[in-house]
């Protein structure tokens, strides 16, 4: 019986594990929707964000005031990559693109550290560190922290649903990601919904690196971390919110379960691949992911 | 003036369609090579043969096979180290349990080896492309590393997990492991260098390279007009492996003379990724070119600091030379695409009205 509860013990973790690279996977998804372009950086993002908000802190400043300044910061980048990087790229394919963020990446993660340093920053925003035990004499053990990084990514995706749904700015975005063209042609700048749709990615990003950052502290392996948002992602399919969420509940579950059920078969550590594996065997048969749109190719 | 297309009469078949067409280019390219096997070896010391050239060329040959993967056949792969890695420890198992093997034939069968893994990572790009290729490609790269990291064939058993390359000799000299002489080291991947360089050239401007070419592209069209995605994509990632794999081995054997997965990370195939955007998608020079560029930019700078003797701490120069990196990929992706090859290909252009312009 006690195992059954250990299955689940690993299931949900693994779960809560997944809304966290889910998180990522949002702020992927955002940029691709809205612009086509298949953001690399965004895992740097993650670290550059939560090495902001850890740099201000640790000067003294109020964690509200930390967050705004970080925001502000993630804002201004957005704008920076608009304008130096977007804006000469345009009409150019998407895999020049994509490279262009690589680039893009490697500058951020260089900047970052080189105004911050490359030590490890512990971070505790105060996120209940405590673990529940439920089922019969304690059987099941629920980490409080997992459950609340849930709430809070859950409550992301909630909000930002709502932000495409039923506000004007949320409506041009899907339009924009519909067709580049119409979109303009009634009069949507382009060049500045790109700004926005990128601060909003950075803004995920922030609350994804302080959440990242609470638990294993604000460090360089952090966008490493964050590239298992990319199985993520293609699980789910690239155009999709929905998908990024279940992408990652299955990715995360997928992952532990396999680390302590098949794992000590082949000596461990099979968590670092185990994610791209299973999102490859997927793809081929369902390449557009789970929630994606089929792609419909023409000559 | 001196260089120029006109005036050069082919009389024959051969002559049409020779490598180089251009006498000029004949000769550069020879006397290049030339300069490299006969006056290089003994004009460079210990440190500028083996540890700025000799690497720089076996980056080159990685950089050619993904070139040819990404450049000429439009696969975007992110798995480059992992097939490096697959060349290097196949390389050593073939090297330390079939002895009396030569080495260059251990190497190419290394390369072999890389191949097949790369075919059988290249599968999904049949129904799979772009970015989630990309990806898929993570999945090699993780996977394979893991795979050597954890089985213990492929070191032999041995105990410290890292096993020295091998000492072996051609014609009664060292060429491989730590005692070997870096000149001997040096024009020994120099030939593979150019023997793969030569056949790299002759494979894209045939038949093959034309349907690599096509599916690159538009592959819809392509198979519209009777090229079969399945051969010509699987037989630009075996190609490709096979550089990148014979590149890993020579890296392992010749340059840090251990075989180790961490000298594979992803870090390393992001850098060739680089070197193949800066020296230009799509061609052979620019393989070479950005190779150089990318391994040396890092050493220019770090010589920079230390001429100048800046105040800046070791780890600094490593954030910067991240930043000029990036900064340089997308000054290079938007100012010019084609890259490094791009720009020699106008200092050509350049070159036929030298030095009597209109």
């Amino acid at each position: 019986m006690s195992e059954l509860w250990f299955f689940f013990e690993v299931l949900l973790s693994g779960m809560f594990a997944g809304t966290m690279y889910s998180l990522v996977a949002l702020g992927f998804v955002l940029i691709f929707k809205a612009s086509g372009v298949f953001n690399f950086a965004q895992g740097t993002m993650v670290l550059f964000a939560a090495l902001c908000f850890v740099g201000f802190l640790e000067m003294g400043l109020p964690m509200v005031v930390a967050a705004l300044i970080a925001i502000a910061i993630m804002v201004a980048w957005a704008f920076t990559v608009e304008r130096l990087v977007l804006r000469h790229l345009v009409n150019q394919e998407p895999i020049i693109l994509f490279m262009a963020t690589i680039g893009v990446s490697f500058f951020l993660e260089g900047f970052g550290e080189f105004i911050w340093g490359g030590d490890v920053h512990p971070l505790n925003v105060g996120i209940p560190d405590d673990a529940w035990f439920v089922g019969p004499d304690g059987a099941m053990m629920i980490q409080q922290f997992d459950l609340s990084a849930a709430v809070i990514a859950g409550l992301l995706v909630t909000v930002l649903a709502l932000f495409f749904h039923y506000t004007r700015i949320g409506r041009a975005l899907r339009a924009v990601a519909d067709d580049h063209q119409a979109a303009l042609s009634v009069g949507i700048p382009l060049n500045q919904i790109w700004v926005i749709v990128w601060s909003v990615a950075g803004f995920v990003a922030l609350v994804a690196g302080i959440i990242w950052g609470s638990r294993l502290g604000v460090q360089f392996s952090l966008s490493i971390v964050a590239l298992k948002a990319l199985p993520v992602l293609i699980l789910g399919g690239f155009t999709s919110v929905p998908g990024a969420i279940v992408g990652g509940l299955i990715i995360g579950a997928g992952e532990k379960l396999a680390e302590i059920y098949i794992g000590p078969f082949f000596g461990g550590a099979i968590e670092e691949w185990f994610a791209y594996v299973l999102a490859m065997f997927f793809l081929l048969f369902r390449p557009q992911g789970l929630f994606g749109e089929r792609i419909i190719e023409r000559v | 003036m001196f260089y120029r297309e006109a005036g050069i009469f082919k009389t024959s078949y051969a002559s049409d369609q020779a490598l180089f067409r251009i006498p000029l280019d004949r000769l550069f390219v020879i006397g290049v090579v030339a300069a490299a096997y006969l006056v290089v070896p003994f004009v460079g010391d210990q440190y500028w043969l083996g540890s700025i050239l000799l690497p720089s060329l076996i980056l080159s040959i990685a950089a050619l096979g993904l070139n040819i993967l990404t450049g000429y056949c439009g696969q975007v792969s992110l798995g480059t180290g992992a097939f490096m890695a697959a060349g290097a420890f196949m390389a050593y198992k073939f090297a330390s349990n079939i002895t009396w093997l030569p080495i260059p034939v251990v190497i190419v069968l290394g390369g072999l080896c890389a191949a097949a893994i790369g075919v059988a990572f290249g599968l999904p790009s049949l129904r799979i492309k772009g970015f989630y290729l990309a990806v898929t490609t993570l999945a090699a790269q993780f996977f394979l590393l893991w795979l050597f990291q954890k089985i213990p064939w492929f070191v032999n058993y041995s105990i410290a997990g890292v096993p020295t390359a091998p000492p072996r000799e051609i014609f009664g000299i060292l060429v491989t492991g730590a005692e070997a002489s870096p000149a001997a080291r040096y024009l020994f991947v120099l030939t593979f260098a150019v023997v793969l360089a030569l056949v790299a050239a002759n494979l894209v401007r045939g038949r093959i390279g034309r349907t690599w070419m096509a599916i690159r592209d538009m592959d819809i069209a392509a198979e519209l007009i009777g090229i079969k995605p399945l051969n010509t994509k699987l037989s630009a990632f075996a190609v490709s492996s096979f550089y990148c794999g014979v590149a890993g081995a020579l890296w392992s054997f010749c340059y840090i003379n251990t075989v180790e997965a961490s000298a594979f990370d992803i870090f390393r195939s992001f850098m060739v990724l680089f070197m193949v955007i800066v020296g230009g998608l799509g061609s052979i020079l620019g393989s070479f070119l950005g190779a150089f560029f990318i391994f040396l930019l890092p050493i220019g700078l770090n010589n920079a600091v230390t001429t100048f003797g800046l105040p800046i701490a070791t780890e600094t120069i490593t954030y910067i030379e991240f930043m000029v990196f990036g900064a340089l990929i997308v000054f290079f992706l938007i100012v010019e695409p084609h890259g490094l090859a791009r720009l020699w290909q106008i200092v050509k252009e350049k070159l036929r009205l030298w030095p009597f312009p209109y």
